[in-house]
């Protein structure tokens, strides 16, 4: 018999490919059973697994049942305490003791004192004492398998590392077995909503909001011209239709973005290497003519920006993140306080942070073509849904604040990501085939939350919804993060909806109702937002120009034509090298001209709902603590941290709100007393400076005191010998060094 | 922004309030509150329109440039003015203006620029000015200063050949050094009333008395009062109860100046203590003291909770080991049975003067970015950081979860010590975390038990190679700031009042740093001859105050000394770059919403007394004032 989901006694025939026979439970686990999704499936358990905890002052070693599901492992405690424990933030598919199969990141097994990597391919019928599990949200589970029996042992170590380490097919996702399981998820009606920008009308209502003036393509409806590109999308009016398929798709321009100058911005695949001459030449001619299209979207003015070459390749930033990662997967305190040493340069030689930094300065620097230039900008990069996407989106944030709301910066991530094309799929490594790997939506939301973090007023998200949307990524429950394009979710649905008989629909990260319930979903804001007040969007309105006035001024066109006769004649020449990326690489005088640029910009008075720039300099790049260091109970300030911070504004503007009610209510000559009594509801719980997700502690704790010191580690040379201020142990008048 | 009158003369203040030019910030706040009345105005839904608010900005321009001039200090006087100097502004280029000198500051200003361009520091600061180079082509010399507090100014200078003229340069040399030239330093020509006397703000018996002293273990003596136990100790000591002044002398006769144990803080609750000395003179016979032991024996004995003691030398215990050599050395668990001792592994005084030296070299003027964290891991100051917060948190751990006493010394009892105990005890005492408490604990374990400010800063002495300088209480400040860091609201002072007095630690406008003891101290009559730091700060209070401060006495603060929550301090090493915006929007936008809703409160007070009036109900307590509601609050 198959343990079932939760959805009553319906019996669904499971439809995934399993190694293992799933195994009835006996009648005493039975009821320790974790709450099972729907389509959620055991394949094996054991009992008792230890689960160790580093942190054992808390609690030490739980023990329990070890489940390896279709969806997760997860630790059920014998102890029915814990489950009892309100956390104030808590996600509804999986809780503190479950590791999602696609959000394992390494598994090590305890061999007899000896930590071993284990690998799908070393299957060895030898199965260790224990294992550590490394998990790609930065949680690390230690689990004994020690007193479970020999074969229940074997049977768990082999289904865990087979299900979360072995390649497998994209059917084999939980999302597929989740959504056969669940009803069609309603349509969300909430105003504003995300746009999803698989319609029409959303693309039309992002460029009618954004006043571009762009040429919508459905051509594309059924993937006939490529199936790297949506189905819809904009491009520059003067693209011609017979050049679209010309190189499946690569090198035509995609609208991103217009500014409310009238520039805008695109981005484009590279075209393929060629060595032959006249396949080059055409290429050439190709390119030109994609140019001299977006030139013409505005004033003729064009800037191509080749990311492959100027930023670290998918490589670089896959290695860089796997360095870095590893700091924080710690599982033992003598560890952490060695490692704290060489803190800093051993964050350095990960180079993650300079990789931000170089992501960060990239997009500054086509902000300023964009704002300070109006020049229309080409983004090309050689997949086109890599950097593409992060340069794109990053300088949407900054000059757009539309998408520093929640739902615009969701719709951000549709359009420029999920709709893009980016290949979350291989990116994200969900189906174990490392070659491919590599965190490029995760750097794009390290970058965002550079600026989060920098302006705080000016996001409506919170670090917390960027954390937890970084956690979504390694879920596997979402259509967002599961496909490498829009055609294959497109064509992966339609044969599901076949074989099921029913039109299935995979659930959307942006449904966080799913994961969080209302009180939860709070966390995702940010208390310190500042929304535009109505005087200031009127303000605004009447001071910018309309785009579309400037398109339509009558007599630009004479001097316009010559200044296009010369752009084209610079962009010949610059076309005279063998690769077409050559023509405009950013010179260094870049690097002085972005700094001018933020220079001019800070000089200016902030204002949130504008143009907003990072801060690129070494000591404003920081380290994401929350995310990274969220689980370190080392690390955890109780009772401070920038949270305390915000919770004091929150519960400010809360007071403040109370008493305009309050106003109004006397001005009503209501009841006065009506409803005060809720904020004194505040206990003085002493919460870790990573809520919501460290636990909170009450009463006492003990600090964290180091445990190695730096013995002969700082290398002070001889001052170190040099007596301090007891040179005058024996000759109390002070000794005057000699005058210079 | 609109501050005027005396208070707002002091040079560092005042330069910064109107100028706009980041380069000649004598203080960051400045950037903060232009940036937020920027803010204000930009974002705050009641503001003006845009055209008044641009009015406004040329207005205030104007009126900056009219204050371009320099503001005279009482008794403050014009020395020289020369007309042709070049600043070589590391950020924004050369500069030509004019440049004067008084007895107390350095002025330089270009009006050319806009907007003008002033530099306006107190010479105390300067701790060495040299000529850089011959006259070049130009008949240019070019001048460099080095100064205390993290920058180097360097202007060019033409050279009148012939004139008898003296270069301004060497009017510089003289006012900056008073000590070396025989002159008087400003601090006792500047006569400046306040409505405060800040010389009042510590009184030691008072002191003792909020901790609960005298009780029947501890007692006041007066031993000291002609400082002749100790010269470096203040006068009102809290000793043991049952040890008696006549062996106080010959307790001191075995600690390293005479510093002998005495207390620092008691626990109100478990009576546990923090006691500070100096290190016993073992030397390397290992000599023994029966007073010195009986007088430990008596500070375990004094609290009850416990039978042990812990003993924390800050040195690494290869320097302490060192030490008895010299006589010194550390005490022997055979002499003193019941206690424990422990190394801090803290470096010394030369070792500290070398990372401030190598953080300047990385931080003034530019960063290097591509290396820039292994760049300040390479000057080991947040590492010495990191190891004097761990040593006063494990000292904080002791006397709270331990509720045992607890003796701190290094060599000789002046330096790390008074690192140690007063952090320990901002901790476990939220009294010092407030404006006053603070200030007391400033006066008390560092001023009054005699860190040597004098010889560590070396106010007006020319001397800067002197080995006697170092950043100690530079650390501590720094020390502090970490903690209102990490605990945002445990703290009723703001990141302003830290650097403020770091800014008069060297300035040599007020008294409070001069001189190294009590004893000197009274000497030199500096509370009748000069006017305290405290005096300025406290007549001004609101602006060194945190918003958000919240009053949570009796919670211990155990900061996390993990190199993972430990950050340089920008806002005060790397304020002179333009280009390090202060990021605290948060406070101000907490300011408005404070104003907000005093305004709101105040309107619903108003209505309720009408709806009182008329229906004679009693109008419902709110809760409101911030100090009502815990800092921590469970969402």
């Amino acid at each position: 018999m198959f343990s079932l989901g939760s959805n009553g006694g319906k019996y669904t025939k499971p439809s995934f490919v399993s190694y293992v026979n799933p195994e009835k439970g006996n009648d005493a686990l039975q009821e320790k059973n974790p709450v099972f999704l729907p389509g959620e499936v055991v394949f094996c358990s054991a009992s008792p697994v230890l689960k160790c905890t580093h942190d054992d002052l808390l609690e030490g070693s739980i023990m329990g049942t070890l489940f390896c599901t279709n969806f997760r492992i997860s630790f059920v405690s014998d102890q029915v305490l814990l489950e009892d424990v309100v956390q104030p933030f808590r996600n509804r598919l999986y809780g503190e003791n479950d590791i999602p199969l696609t959000c394992v990141d390494q598994i090590y097994g305890d061999y007899d004192e000896k930590r071993k990597l284990i690998t799908n391919t070393q299957m060895k019928n030898k199965h260790p004492n224990g294992i550590i599990v490394h998990c790609k949200d930065l949680r690390v589970f230690q689990f004994s398998l020690k007193l479970a029996k020999e074969e229940a042992a074997k049977k768990i170590f082999q289904g865990i590392v087979r299900h979360s380490l072995e390649p497998k097919s994209l059917r084999c996702i939980f999302a597929f077995s989740y959504c056969e399981n669940i009803a069609g998820a309603p349509e969300t009606q909430n105003k504003p909503r995300t746009l999803m920008f698989e319609n029409i009308v959303d693309w039309m209502e992002e460029m009618k909001r954004t006043k571009g003036n762009c040429k919508l393509l459905e051509i594309n409806k059924d993937f006939t011209i490529s199936q790297k590109l949506p189905q819809f999308f904009f491009i520059p009016t003067n693209v011609l239709e017979k050049d679209l398929a010309a190189y499946q798709g690569k090198g035509v321009p995609i609208w991103c973005w217009s500014h409310h100058s009238g520039c805008a911005l695109f981005k484009t695949a590279s075209l393929p290497l060629v060595q032959e001459e006249s396949f080059l030449r055409a290429q050439k001619l190709y390119m030109e003519r994609m140019l001299n299209a977006v030139a013409h979207n505005y004033l003729y003015a064009v800037k191509a920006v080749d990311l492959s070459e100027t930023l670290p390749s998918i490589q670089d930033i896959q290695q860089s993140y796997s360095r870095f990662k590893q700091n924080f997967l710690i599982d033992n305190i003598g560890e952490f306080w060695i490692s704290d040493m060489k803190w800093f340069s051993t964050l350095e030689t990960t180079r993650w942070l300079s990789i931000i930094r170089q992501c960060l300065h990239k997009a500054v620097e086509v902000v300023e073509y964009l704002e300070k230039e109006n020049t229309n900008i080409l983004l090309i990069e050689d997949g086109g849904t890599d950097l593409s996407c992060v340069i794109s989106s990053l300088v949407q944030l900054m000059l757009d604040p539309h998408y520093r709301t929640l739902t615009g910066f969701q719709s951000l991530v549709q359009k420029e990501w999920v709709v893009g094309g980016h290949n979350f799929l291989e990116r994200c490594n969900h189906l174990n085939n490392k070659d491919k790997e590599s965190p490029v939506f995760l750097l794009f939301l390290e970058c965002v939350w550079q600026l989060l973090q920098q302006h705080s007023l000016a996001f409506q998200f919170s670090e917390t919804y960027l954390t937890v949307l970084s956690d979504s990524i390694s879920v596997a429950i979402f259509s967002t993060f599961i496909f490498s394009s829009p055609y294959q979710r497109v064509s992966s649905m339609k044969t599901e909806s076949q074989t099921h008989g029913s039109l299935l629909n995979i659930p959307s990260v942006w449904d966080w109702s799913l994961q969080f319930d209302c009180k939860s979903q709070e966390f995702l804001f940010n208390p310190l937002y500042r929304e535009k007040s109505k005087q200031e969007k009127t303000r605004n309105k009447n001071q910018r120009p309309k785009p579309i006035r400037q398109l339509s001024l009558p007599n630009a066109t004479p001097p316009k034509k010559y200044f296009f006769k010369e752009e084209t004649e610079s962009l010949r020449k610059m076309l005279r090298g063998t690769r077409i990326s050559r023509w405009m690489h950013l010179s260094d005088s870049a690097q002085a001209s972005v700094w001018e640029f933020y220079n001019a910009w800070q000089q200016k008075p902030l204002d949130y709902h504008g143009l907003l720039l990072p801060d690129l300099d070494g000591p404003a790049i920081r380290l994401w603590m929350q995310r990274y260091l969220r689980w370190i109970p080392e690390v955890q300030i109780f009772g401070g941290g920038d949270i305390t911070l915000v919770n004091k504004i929150t519960s400010l503007s809360q007071e403040l709100e109370e008493l305009r009610m309050e106003l109004e209510q006397q001005v009503r000559q209501a009841d006065p007393r009506c409803k005060s009594t809720e904020t004194v509801n505040k206990s003085t719980i002493r919460m870790s400076c990573f809520f919501p997700f460290a636990s909170c502690r009450s009463g006492s704790f003990k600090p964290a005191i180091p445990t190695s010191h730096c013995d002969g580690e700082m290398d002070m040379g001889h001052l170190a010998e040099r007596e301090d201020e007891d040179t005058e142990l024996t000759d109390n008048s002070v000794i005057r060094g000699c005058a210079d | 922004m609109e501050k005027s009158g005396s208070a707002d003369s002091l040079g560092s203040k005042r330069s910064s309030s109107r100028q706009p030019s980041v380069d000649s910030l004598t203080s960051t706040n400045t950037t903060r509150s232009d940036r937020s009345a920027h803010l204000r105005s930009a974002v705050s839904p009641d503001a003006a329109s845009a055209r008044t608010d641009l009015g406004a900005e040329v207005l205030k321009e104007s009126s900056r440039i009219a204050e371009g001039e320099l503001q005279l200090l009482p008794r403050e006087s014009v020395q020289d003015t020369a007309s042709d100097v070049t600043y070589i502004c590391p950020f924004l280029g050369a500069i030509r203006g004019s440049l004067t000198v008084t007895n107390y500051r350095l002025f330089f200003k270009c009006l050319d620029k806009d907007p003008a361009f002033v530099l306006d520091l107190p010479v105390g600061v300067i701790s060495r000015v040299e000529k850089i180079g011959a006259i070049s082509a130009q008949g240019e010399v070019s001048f460099g200063l080095v100064c205390k507090d993290i920058r180097n100014l360097r202007f060019a200078h033409r050279y009148q050949e012939g004139s008898l003229k003296k270069s301004i340069f060497e009017l510089v040399n003289k006012f900056a050094f008073p000590v070396s030239n025989a002159l008087r330093m400003f601090a006792f020509e500047y006569g400046q009333p306040f409505p405060e006397n800040g010389w009042k703000v510590y009184d030691p018996l008072a002191e003792y008395k909020r901790q609960g002293l005298p009780n029947e273990s501890w007692r006041i003596t007066k031993a000291n009062e002609h400082y002749d136990v100790c010269e470096t100790y203040p006068a009102t000591l809290v000793v043991p109860a049952n040890i008696p002044d006549e062996e106080l002398k010959r307790v001191a006769a075995f600690r390293a100046k005479g510093r002998i144990p005495v207390l620092s803080w008691i626990h109100p609750e478990t009576q546990a203590t923090v006691t500070r000395c100096s290190q016993p003179m073992v030397g390397v016979n290992g000599k023994r003291s029966k007073e010195d032991e009986k007088h430990l024996q008596a500070i375990m004995d004094a609290n009850a909770q416990s039978h042990k003691l812990f003993i924390f030398d800050a040195r690494p215990p290869v320097n302490a080991a060192a030490n008895k050599m010299k006589g010194g050395g550390f005490e022997s668990e055979d002499a003193y049975q019941n206690a424990e001792l422990v190394f801090l592994d803290i470096h010394n005084i030369h070792v500290m003067r070398e990372s401030l030296r190598k953080l300047k070299e990385v931080v003034y003027p530019n960063i290097e970015e591509s290396h820039w964290l292994s760049n300040l891991e390479s000057t080991h100051w947040l590492e010495h950081i990191k190891l004097i917060l761990a040593g006063a948190l494990r000292i904080a751990d002791k006397v709270e979860s331990g509720k045992t006493s607890v003796v701190v010394h290094c060599s000789d009892g002046w330096d790390r010590t008074a690192q140690l105990s007063s952090l320990a005890m901002l901790m476990l005492d939220g009294f010092y975390r407030t404006l006053r408490g603070f200030q007391v604990l400033v006066e008390k374990e560092w001023l009054s038990f005699g860190h040597r400010f004098q010889l560590r800063i070396g106010h007006g002495d020319r001397n800067h190679t002197d080995a006697d300088r170092s950043p100690v209480f530079l650390q501590f400040i720094d020390c502090v700031w970490q903690m209102t860091r990490q605990f945002p609201a445990a703290f009723e002072f703001n990141e302003f009042f830290l650097i403020t007095i770091l800014d008069h630690l060297y300035s040599c406008l007020f008294g409070t740093f001069l001189c190294n003891s009590e004893q000197q101290r009274l000497e030199e009559d500096l509370p009748k001859r000069t006017v305290s730091l405290w005096s300025y700060i406290n007549s001004q209070h609101e602006e060194f105050t945190n918003p958000l401060y919240v009053d949570y006495a009796n919670h211990v603060l155990y900061p996390v000394v993990s190199m993972r929550h430990l950050e340089l301090w920008v806002g005060y090493y790397i304020r002179w770059n333009p280009r390090m915006r202060p990021q605290e929007p948060l406070h101000q936008h907490y300011r408005e919403l404070l104003a907000k809703r005093a305004e709101l409160q105040r309107k619903v007070e108003e209505l309720q007394r009408e709806v009182a009036g008329r229906a004679a109900v009693a109008p419902p307590e709110k809760a409101g004032s911030p100090a009502g509601s815990p800092v921590q609050t469970c969402v």
